[in-house]
């Protein structure tokens, strides 16, 4: 174990002027114990806690405001309508969006994604089209395309990456065509870590008219996200990566595209005239909302940027930049662990694998000390292989992380080592 | 290390995580079917040699955790000589204690396999420790396509 003294001066070079006192103030659950031990919570990448704002935002809008939306002429439809759609406006701030309209609220990314496969991609792809991703996206990301794919007879085209787990952009070039119908990408890898030069991508995408989805899962708690500077085609996120509530999810679209898009599930809301013989259907977003929303959730997701808003995209982002840094530099010194996903362009994750020791074992030695990591294939099977691991251990960062945090991991997997040495 | 992780990681579990018996590939087996965990992405191949109703030879390959590796290890070793039907009692008896909460187990059923009970205070790691048994029941149906633990 490495010991105080030689942590010190590692850690005297950060700067820790960030409040993550207070931010974790505001996270009841990070109180818990589990197994005895105060809880270390580095499973953010597969899910955020919340904090009280949004805890509080779902009691209250139950208590107080909640209707359905969009169709009462009663106080409480007209509170909830306003509370709907006021989130609406938040996210659209949020990540600085040209119109509310290009907002549609899903359940989650997957959702997100799918909607685009099943409305714009069934309405454009033809046989022989391409779609090209790339080798290190999540399993949201690759499924439904080749579903679409399978039916249409178009071919799912996947660029390569290096053994940092970067993308290889030139190849990636090379995979762009005339027959290109859509570039999927993740901004950020699940498993890896990896910021994929989504810029770079996006101009050549666009150099060629091909309009570009971001699948924006991991990147959107780690960074600011400004849709109209990217120019991104779709960019699609959760709300519960975000620290708000789980079943609740955007998709960003231009207007452009939503208004040519046929819609994606029939019912109510997505309306505006309905016969037995036809259907009038309503104007975006609404048209991709059928059926009553997630209501609170939506609310709840308002109150949730509001709470980022308060402490910073930006000041988040340097703190976990700093956690990461100093993860990296701490599990370089432990003889036998390799980190998979060295980019250098990278989020708050760190994936890794043990000489010896499975990472389900690892998960199951951290949970005994109450650190809470991610072990598997991180619905990344494809990543997997290509590294040649079955699985990897994965410890993810968030705002409320903190270098004390990081070494107890650090003496967690120490421990492992030693039980299975 | 702490009393409940001890009793997952016995002594046993450790001895056959590092030094899986039979761990090889079967020239003439007669049975060989792929085991896979979806949830870990686990997979092991469990190859047999069945005659007359009766498991000859039992051996596998493949990469999993300290569970799985030590159950398909030690299952290997307990199956050989045993017959087809004795082999799947045996599974259903470990099968009941791993997933039950009830506390009055009989442990001495399972002989040598109550190093597996343990396993019963994770319900993440059940699947881990039943892999290698779904594809012994797959293998003894004769079925060549790859198994679950799903």
């Amino acid at each position: 174990m490495t010991s105080a003294t030689q942590q010190a001066p590692m850690l005297s070079m950060y700067d820790t002027s960030y409040d993550v006192k207070r931010i974790r103030a505001d996270f009841p659950i990070l109180q818990e114990t589990v197994r005895g031990k105060p809880l270390v919570y580095l499973d953010n990448a597969a899910t955020a806690q919340k904090p009280n704002a949004v805890i509080d935002c779902i009691s209250h809008f139950y208590r107080h405001d909640y209707a359905n939306v969009h169709r009462g002429i009663h106080t409480l439809s007209e509170r909830a309508t306003a509370a709907y759609e006021g989130a609406r406006a938040k996210v659209q701030r949020f990540i600085n969006a040209a119109s509310e309209k290009e907002i549609v609220f899903v359940r989650g990314t997957t959702e997100a994604i799918n909607l685009v496969v099943r409305t714009y991609g069934q309405a454009v792809l033809k046989a022989g089209d391409e779609i090209l991703i790339t080798a290190m996206e999540h399993h949201s990301n690759i499924v439904p395309w080749q579903m679409l794919c399978r039916e249409t007879g178009a071919v799912l085209k996947v660029a390569p990456i290096n053994r940092k787990g970067e993308l290889l952009l030139g190849d990636f070039e090379k995979l762009l065509s005339n027959r290109t119908a859509l570039v999927a990408v993740a901004h950020m890898s699940n498993a890896l870590g990896t910021i994929n030069p989504v810029d770079e991508i996006i101009h050549l995408a666009h150099a060629r008219a091909i309009p570009i989805l971001l699948d924006g899962a991991q990147a959107i708690p780690h960074m600011p996200v400004d849709v109209q500077a990217l120019d991104c085609d779709f960019y699609a996120f959760s709300g519960h990566k975000l620290y708000g509530p789980s079943g609740i999810g955007v998709l960003y679209a231009k207007s452009e595209h939503l208004e040519a898009m046929p819609p994606y599930q029939g019912g109510g809301d997505m309306i505006r005239r309905v016969t037995f013989e036809e259907t009038e259907y309503n104007t975006v977003p609404f048209k991709f909302e059928a059926g009553t929303p997630n209501i609170a959730d939506a609310v709840a997701l308002g109150a949730t940027v509001d709470y980022l808003n308060e402490i910073g995209m930006k000041a988040i982002a340097a703190h976990e930049h700093q956690l990461l840094q100093y993860a990296t530099e701490r599990a370089h010194e432990i003889a036998g662990l390799t980190l998979i996903g060295t980019a250098e362009h990278k989020g708050a994750i760190l994936s890794f694998v043990l000489d010896r020791v499975h990472p389900h074992d690892i998960g199951t030695v951290l949970d005994h000390f109450g650190i809470a990591i991610r072990a598997g294939h991180h619905c990344a099977m494809p990543v997997m292989d290509f590294f040649g691991v079955p699985a990897t251990a994965r410890a993810s960062f968030a705002m409320y992380n903190t270098f004390e945090e990081i070494d107890r991991l650090m003496e967690g997997i120490e421990q492992v080592i030693e039980v299975f040495g | 290390m702490m009393g409940e992780l001890r009793e997952l990681y016995q002594e046993v579990i450790f001895d056959h995580n590092r030094n899986p018996r039979n761990f090889r590939v079967m020239a003439d087996a007669n049975r060989r079917v792929e085991g896979f965990n979806p949830l870990c992405g686990d997979r092991l191949t469990l190859y047999l040699k069945v005659e007359d109703g009766t498991i000859k030879d039992a051996s596998f390959q493949g990469q999993g955790c300290a569970i799985s590796t030590a159950s398909v290890s030690l299952m290997t070793e307990l199956i050989k000589g045993q017959t087809e039907q004795e082999a799947e009692e045996l599974f259903e008896v470990l099968h009941k204690i791993i997933t039950s909460q009830d506390e009055a187990v009989n442990l001495e059923e399972l002989g040598k396999l109550a190093v597996l009970a343990g396993v019963r205070e994770y319900p993440a790691r059940v699947k881990c420790a039943t892999l290698a048994w779904h594809t012994l029941v797959a293998a003894l149906k004769n079925d060549r396509d790859t198994v679950t633990t799903e």
